[in-house]
């Protein structure tokens, strides 16, 4: 199988890997530790394998990892880096949205892309945002009301 | 009460939103290699041979293993029949059947070697509609019948097991027939409950070794005690030496309850030596566990003025290949189907088929929900026939508190027609909006299973506890409700009390975690313990002693006191069930004309749980088995196209998305201290799905002028059902 040498920077740390062409990006970062992206529907439809590239959300479960060279990915690991939670971390605590929080890194990852683009999202424009993120124990409610929490957080 | 009450933060919320709490799929130990499943493409089919030579040949391949190769293991287990073979030996039941596994240095190799093993079949006639399955001269799928565990918690008994018949329960009281042939109303008809996928986000893993002459096994099982059990007899192994370790559970909701994985990654792992992951796709997982489809007939007979006379229930259960869970299935049915309601004469006959299917097993509420929609349906066209209002009807023939509605059991342990009062004032019934339609219903269930419990708590040095507990956390929030109580029995803050749970080698036994029994019993076993390591104190340095001070003047260095505590069928809990769960539940629902699309815009629960030991948990559950209830009611269905599942994949299997959720939800507690658990609570997580499924068909029945008796309510079948001319029927 063919291999190609990338140049990438994962959570903010540059380094240059050797990656197997076929190789997703999500077995990449699990097989590295990087397990706070889950894989369950493998087919890009339930958001749990969220992770930010160049800031943007991907499934990493239909991304490559080859797509990663001159690329910065981000994953849930990195958000407390600096010794503190991000406020999207902080908002689904203080909401309870989270049950079994096998979705909660991707529910993360998405909010906080979504923040980054669109600070002040009104509860529709959050909805539709997680539209593709499923969560099968709350009821989506509380973590609808954390994005928005997270929101007023970050503006104040 | 200082901490029980409140709603106190997650112990596992900080581990959870930082990626860091781990689940089975996370772990690695060290040399793991991985096993990847050969299934069948056929539903029913003799085995004459497997080839495994090219998938052998594959690259990093170590071993295939096919049912055949295991000879003389025993590859069955089943908590009810050990029927299931972790790989078919001689005869697949199922499309998608394990039939070999293969083990591999990599997940990759392991997948693309699994897809080289190629089986000969002699194809054998298949069975895929119940009903056709117990009629005469259906193909057999059990021709010779495997005897019960003989369990006592489990053994439901029930008429003699032949031809097709997994599993029937029977019973009654009072004169049926009389009462139908006297009542001024009789109603008939028939209803049907699809076939659910919990869709539990992590999908069945599980990593297997064997240590020193350990079974060591990491899994997503909900109930590790009846996985050792199982694995101890196919490897025959004491159950001191089979460990299973259940760390955070990415879902569960009944779905992981009962072996799954657990035997192909130690089957794995015993003939290679090394240790085994197997990790199973989301298709996979559905290919390895459905819920029960129901058809249900039912009767229900009224007099003029609304009295319940009597009700007749025929019901007949799609439990697939295997017996897995099937009898309990079946016997929680005939006990929840006729409702909490004061009824003379009772006639319910349940019978579970095995037809060439994914095996059915538990998945939330089970029983519940599928016998709920046929009575509570009948309630509100009994009530409209009557011309008697739908809340009046079922608040004349509710059961008040104490009452029983099953002849010996433990009477009802909680104020229905408060809670249904609490539940149509959230509604604003009976006044719709202007093209909307309310729907509401109740239910009861025998909840908590068999209760057996035991917990052991441990009194440290430096003045903080830790309790071992075998309940393992689905995301339920059972580490932090069995914390909080840890800490009040104590008097300690949450800060110095720790949850270890769901360690097989480690914690002590633990029956099961579902039936909404880990609060309750679990809970008042943790209560126990931390009673008898109080009275330890006590004995070691008076009554009132500091334990710190008692461990230091005991031991002098070092040292802890431990305390015991069981919860067994005996005293307040020999009555079955422990504690009743409770549904009451309601939406208000528009439809579109033009499409048949429905849209929930309000969604109430009453969550009857006598005491929230932890408020905003409990609200967690509440929503959570509502919102399971909705997707049941209006997208969920595993629909089979001929002898295969046509949507085996959560593109085709739809469940409730970020915008299905209605825009006005109020989950309501209703708190009377009336239950068995600590401080007066009762169990939660299934209650309010189980009359969804009743009330979205009710709401909607009452828009388009004919009740439903299908579900899920897609457009499709809404729209059919608007274009109807007949008048109720
Ligand atoms: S696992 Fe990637 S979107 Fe579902
Ligand atoms: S918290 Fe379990 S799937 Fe979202």
């Amino acid at each position: 199988m063919s291999a190609t040498t990338i140049t990438t920077r994962i959570n903010g740390r540059e380094q240059t890997l050797r990656v197997d062409n076929a190789e997703l990006l999500l077995d990449l970062l699990r097989d590295r530790g990087l397990t706070g992206a889950k894989p369950s529907c493998e087919m890009e439809v339930c958001g749990a394998c969220t992770v930010q590239l160049d800031g943007l959300p991907v499934s990493a479960c239909t991304t490559l990892a080859v797509e990663l060279d001159g690329r910065s990915v981000e994953t849930v690991e990195h958000l407390d880096a600096g010794g503190e939670l991000h406020p999207v971390q902080q908002a689904f605590l203080e909401r309870s949205a989270l049950q079994c929080g096998f979705c909660t890194p991707g529910m993360v990852m998405t909010a906080k892309a979504l923040l980054e683009s669109n600070p002040q999202p009104t509860r529709d424009e959050v909805t539709h945002w997680l539209e593709g993120s499923i969560c099968r124990c709350t009821g989506y409610e509380p973590i609808v009301d954390a994005v928005l929490t997270a929101a007023q957080k970050m503006a104040a | 009460m200082k901490v029980a009450g409140q709603s106190v933060p997650r112990v596992d919320g900080p581990a959870k939103v930082t990626g860091r709490a781990r689940y089975a799929l996370d772990l690695t130990v060290p040399g793991m290699t991985h096993g990847a499943v050969a299934r069948s493409d056929r539903a029913h089919a003799r085995i004459l041979s497997v080839d495994t030579g090219e998938a052998e040949a594959v690259n990093g391949v170590l071993e295939v293993i096919t049912g055949a190769s295991l000879a003389p293991l025993d590859l069955r287990f089943g908590h009810v029949v050990r029927d299931h073979p972790a790989l078919a030996v001689d005869r697949v039941l199922y499309h998608g059947e394990p039939v070999a596994l293969v083990v591999a240095e990599t997940r990759r190799a392991a997948e693309r070697a699994a897809r080289l093993v190629s089986v000969d079949y002699e194809d054998l006639p298949a069975v895929m509609d119940a009903d056709e399955a117990l009629g005469e001269g259906a193909p057999v799928l059990h021709p010779e019948r495997i005897e019960r565990t003989k369990d006592e918690g489990l053994d439901q008994g029930g008429e003699a097991l032949v031809g097709n018949l997994c599993a029937a329960a029977d019973f009654g009281w009072g004169d049926v027939d009389a009462a139908l042939a006297a009542a001024d109303l009789v109603l008939e008809g028939e209803y049907r409950y699809p076939m659910l996928y919990g869709y539990a986000m992590e999908p069945y893993n599980a990593i297997a070794s064997f240590e020193e002459g350990s079974l060591v096994v990491y899994s997503t099982a909900q109930h590790p005690y009846m996985v050792r059990e199982d694995l101890a007899r196919i490897f025959a192994l004491p159950l001191a030496r089979v460990r299973v370790v259940v760390p955070y559970v990415g879902g569960g909701y009944g779905s992981k309850s009962y072996t799954k994985v657990e035997p192909l990654a130690a089957l794995g792992a015993y003939v290679t030596g090394r240790p085994v992951r197997v990790a199973l796709s989301v298709e996979e997982s559905i290919l390895t566990t459905r819920s029960d489809g129901a058809r249900v007939r039912a009767r229900s007979a009224f007099a003029a003025d609304g009295t319940l006379l009597a009700r007749d229930f025929d019901v007949v259960m799609d439990s697939g290949a295997y017996t897995d869970n099937s009898p309990v299935v079946c016997a929680k049915l005939a006990n929840r189907c006729f409702g909490p309601y004061r009824i003379g004469a009772v006639r319910v006959r349940v019978r579970s088929a095995f037809t060439n299917t994914v095996p059915a097993s538990s998945l939330r509420g089970f029983g519940a929900p599928q016998g709920n929609l046929a009575g509570e349906l009948q309630m509100d066209d009994a009530a409209d026939r009557l011309g008697i209002d739908a809340l009046a009807l079922r608040l004349k023939n509710v059961v008040r508190p104490g009452e029983e509605i099953l002849p010996g059991k433990r009477g009802i342990d909680a104020d229905l027609p408060a809670d249904l009062d609490l539940l149509t004032t959230s509604l604003g019934w009976p006044n719709a909006p202007e093209g909307r339609g309310i729907g509401f219903g109740i239910s009861a269930s025998d909840a908590g299973a068999h209760p057996t419990s035991v917990a052991m708590v441990r009194l440290h040095a430096d003045g903080s506890a830790s309790a071992a507990v075998g309940a393992t956390e689905l995301g339920q929030g059972s580490r932090t409700v069995l914390s909080q109580i840890l800490a009040e029995q104590l008097g300690l803050p949450m800060e110095k009390v720790a949850i270890v749970a769901a360690d097989t080698g480690v914690t002590p036994y633990e029956r099961t975690t579902g039936a909404s029994r880990t609060t309750a019993l679990v809970g008042r076993s943790l209560m126990a313990a931390c009673a008898d390591a109080k009275r330890r104190v006590a004995e070691l340095a008076g009554e009132g002693a500091e334990f710190a001070d008692a461990i230091k003047a005991f031991f002098g260095a070092g040292g802890e006191i431990i305390g015991v505590g069981a919860v067994r069928r005996h005293g307040e809990f020999r009555k079955m069930p422990p504690f009743w769960e409770i549904g009451c539940s309601g939406v208000v629902a528009a439809v579109d004309a033009e499409t048949g699309r429905v849209r929930v815009e309000q969604l109430s629960t009453v969550g009857d749980v006598g005491f929230a030991i932890n408020p905003a948990l409990v609200h967690g559950q509440d929503l959570g088995a509502a919102t399971m209830g909705l997707g049941a009611a209006l997208s969920e269905q595993l629909v089979y196209d001929g002898q295969t599942l046509a949507n085996p994949n959560v593109v085709d299997y739809r469940v409730p998305r970020c915008s299905d959720i209605p825009e006005r939800l109020d989950q309501i507690l209703a708190q009377r201290q009336d239950g068995i658990g600590p401080y007066g609570a009762k169990g939660a997580g299934e209650g309010t799905l189980n009359p969804v499924g009743a009330a979205v068909a009710a709401a909607v029945g009452r828009i388009v002028g004919r009740y439903p008796r299908e579900l899920p309510l897609t457009p499709e079948r809404v729209w059919r059902l608007a274009q109807t001319e007949d008048a109720r029927v």
